[in-house]
């Protein structure tokens, strides 16, 4: 039973291609996939109570919206029920219509990341509260922070290190939308130089992962400036001759997408996520207009010409190896250091 | 009747229905049963200043007789030539610009443009520019640095037009593009918000050496009224939004996000227009030659280290504590 919860809670630790490797694993939770869902919600809350690590089940709980706490999962797109250890296996990708589930940030590193290759640069940084921020509503922001890192186990919605990508070194800013909407405020920006300029130091490039409502409203003008924070780093990565790629996930839309996530040399989006400079809301309300069917998906910015590719989730390592084999093949002295002929026999 | 009232004296006065009363005022549920006068009380206690300061602003900074882009323009420069397109798509008049001669200088200047009343308001999308407009900006940022103008960008938007048109083609991307260029533009800037400054629709001319306010002018996040509506899913609270925002131009001075505040005549710019442009004639003049005594006239020295300058400029804004020490940046 205690296999079923780690196999279940903690997808960020089990990369999928290592799943092979843990035979004794595999075969407890096997045997105990017709256990009724009560025995899997009853470990998993006693361990969010008792356990002194508890970052990483409360990391998992956020994704509740996305993803009961349940052996079946529903396809929100098809209503088709999935087994949830087939669907772990998928990345989170709907066997029978493609549809794919919104990933927190170490879900989507897991994926990404070579095993054990990940490590996260500046995990401490916490937002002040520069504006003495007070709700009419809510919490004062300096509270409801404290009450969102209690949840979600993040310490901003920006997780930011180096990885291996099938043996290419690069750097990773993944948003999670679970805290606060994935929104940019100081910290979040501050992460993102913080790892631009150690990339630029490094030599290798960097892909963001973006899934963001936008400038976080509770830092006010600081998180605007946060827009041109972001674009002024990557702007000198992109002058050390080093490449930016760009990933964008279901939502993305607001300060994050009109900043460094469209600046990147090469943009990609996931099948059918939301991106757009407003929200569908907002345009509703201004033009007083029905949107059409799949406005702002990623396949309508693939038709106006403004993204490279639509890659799905299972295609997407595969993809950016070969970009960066092909974007480090120029000759780029400085590039050296990070694909050393090593590194490159090290993937086989 | 009356045993009912003595009961209702008698729960009154036990401590814990003291204390719901007390929650439930706070909470404001009670607010129509307070005495009419309070608010009169309220402002004699603050009778030096007004109720809602920001607010104040706020309206005054979309005041319809305040001073648009091309009243600055036209008022504080001479042989303004305005430049139309992007080449690509249209012409936005809501984003105007051109070359001009200011202080004995070319500079290239920018600027929102609203219009006075409904009809120039339709023309000029009530000063939101669309993905055009700001591709037309870039254009003349890169006539700009090729031909070593000085870039000087007014500032008064509610926002970029988040419009069905922005999305098909790519205003974030055209915003994205334009904060990459000003990054690098290898000529000074100075961006002065006279009105609204609005968001990413406002940064995407406003990334500059030196960032300057009227008075009376606003720089946010979002609009209050977006703002309320994002924060508290009403709208009609957008005076407390402007409140707790700090979007005035004092409060971003003290923040340390704005370089220096111009101060407008009493009542407002509008009320003496050539005063109000005397003063920021000098004040831009002044910052213009201070940068480029630093910067413009010291050669490719000068010009790496204005980039640099731009570069930590915005490197540094942002509030953050490390959770092993909580050192405060």
């Amino acid at each position: 039973m205690k296999d079923l919860f780690k196999r279940n809670t903690r997808p960020a630790e089990t990369a999928p291609e290592k799943k092979a490797g843990e035979p004794v694993q595999n075969v407890a939770a096997e045997q105990h996939g017709h256990l009724p869902k009560f025995t899997w919600n009853r470990s998993h809350s006693a361990a969010d109570a008792g356990s002194p690590d508890k970052a990483e089940p409360a990391a998992q709980a956020q994704s509740q919206a996305d993803i009961p706490d349940d052996l079946w999962i529903r396809c929100p797109a098809c209503k088709e029920l999935l087994y949830s250890k087939e669907l772990e296996n998928n990345k989170k990708v709907c066997q029978k219509c493609g549809h794919h589930f919104r990933l927190n940030a170490h879900q989507r590193v897991a994926f990404l990341a070579d095993e054990g290759s990940f490590e996260e640069t500046d995990p401490g940084l916490i937002t002040a509260d520069p504006l003495n921020f007070v709700s009419l509503a809510e919490a004062p922001y300096a509270l409801k922070a404290v009450e969102t890192r209690r949840k979600t186990g993040l310490n901003e919605a920006l997780l930011t290190g180096f990885a291996r990508l099938q043996g290419w070194a690069l750097g990773l800013a993944v948003c999670d939308f679970s805290f606060q909407g994935g929104s940019m405020g100081g910290v979040f920006g501050e992460k993102l130089v913080r790892l631009v300029e150690e990339a630029i130091k490094r030599h290798c490039p960097v892909l963001t992962v973006s899934a963001s409502g936008g400038a976080r409203m509770h830092e006010g003008l600081f998180s605007l400036m946060q827009m041109a924070k972001t674009t002024a780093a990557l702007s000198r990565l992109a002058e050390a001759g080093l490449p930016h790629f760009s990933l964008l996930t279901d939502p993305c839309t607001g300060g994050v997408f009109a900043s460094y996530a469209s600046i990147a040399d090469i943009i990609m989006a996931e099948p059918g996520a939301l991106i757009g400079f407003a929200g569908p809301r907002v345009i509703e309300q201004i033009t007083k207009q029905k949107l059409p069917p799949g406005f702002q998906t990623a396949e309508f910015l693939l038709e106006h010409g403004m993204v490279d590719q639509v890659v799905p989730r299972k295609e997407l390592n595969s993809t950016l190896a070969t970009l960066l084999k092909l974007y480090a093949a120029t000759p780029k002295p400085t590039l050296e250091q990070s694909q050393s002929p090593e590194v490159i026999s090290y993937v086989g | 009747m009356s045993d009912k009232a003595a009961k209702a004296k008698n729960r009154a006065s036990k401590p814990g229905a003291v204390t719901k009363v007390g929650l439930i005022a706070r909470s404001g549920l009670v607010k129509e049963a307070k005495p009419a006068k309070e608010p009169e009380v309220a402002t004699q206690d603050k009778a030096s200043k007004p109720h809602s300061p920001s607010w104040e602003r706020v309206l005054l900074a979309r005041h319809v007789e305040r001073p648009h882009a091309l009243d600055f323009i036209l008022a504080l420069c001479d042989d303004f030539v305005e430049l139309h397109g992007d080449r690509r798509f249209g012409d936005d008049a809501a984003l105007v610009g051109g070359p001009a001669s200011f202080a004995g200088r070319s500079v290239m200047v920018l600027g929102h443009q609203k219009g006075r009343n409904t009809k120039e308001n339709i023309v000029r999308n009530f000063g939101m520019p669309r993905a055009e407009g700001y591709r037309k900006a870039l254009r003349l940022m890169e006539h700009a640095a090729r031909f070593k103008m000085p870039l000087l960008t007014f500032i008064d938007t509610p926002g970029a037009y988040p419009g069905k048109e922005s999305e098909e083609r790519g205003m974030s991307l055209a915003i994205a593009e334009n904060l990459m260029a000003l990054c690098r533009l290898p000529v000074p800037i100075i961006a002065l918000v006279t009105g609204e400054g609005g968001s990413g629709g406002a940064l995407a001319i406003g990334l500059a050496d030196r960032m300057l306010m009227l008075e009376n002018s606003i720089y946010s996040v979002a609009s209050p009224e977006a703002s309320a509506a994002i924060l508290w899913r009403d709208a009609s609270q957008a005076p407390a939004a402007a409140e707790a925002m700090k979007i005035t131009a004092p409060d971003l001075y003290r923040f340390g996000i704005i370089d220096e505040v111009i101060p407008e005549p009493p009542g407002g710019g509008h009320l003496d227009r050539l005063a109000l442009m005397a003063t920021v004639r000098e004040t831009l003049d002044r910052h213009l030659s201070d940068l480029e005594q630093h910067f413009t006239f010291q050669g490719e020295a000068g010009h790496k280290a204005m980039l640099d300058a731009r570069y930590q400029k915005y490197r540094h804004i942002g509030h953050w504590a490390e959770l092993s020490n909580f050192s405060d940046n």
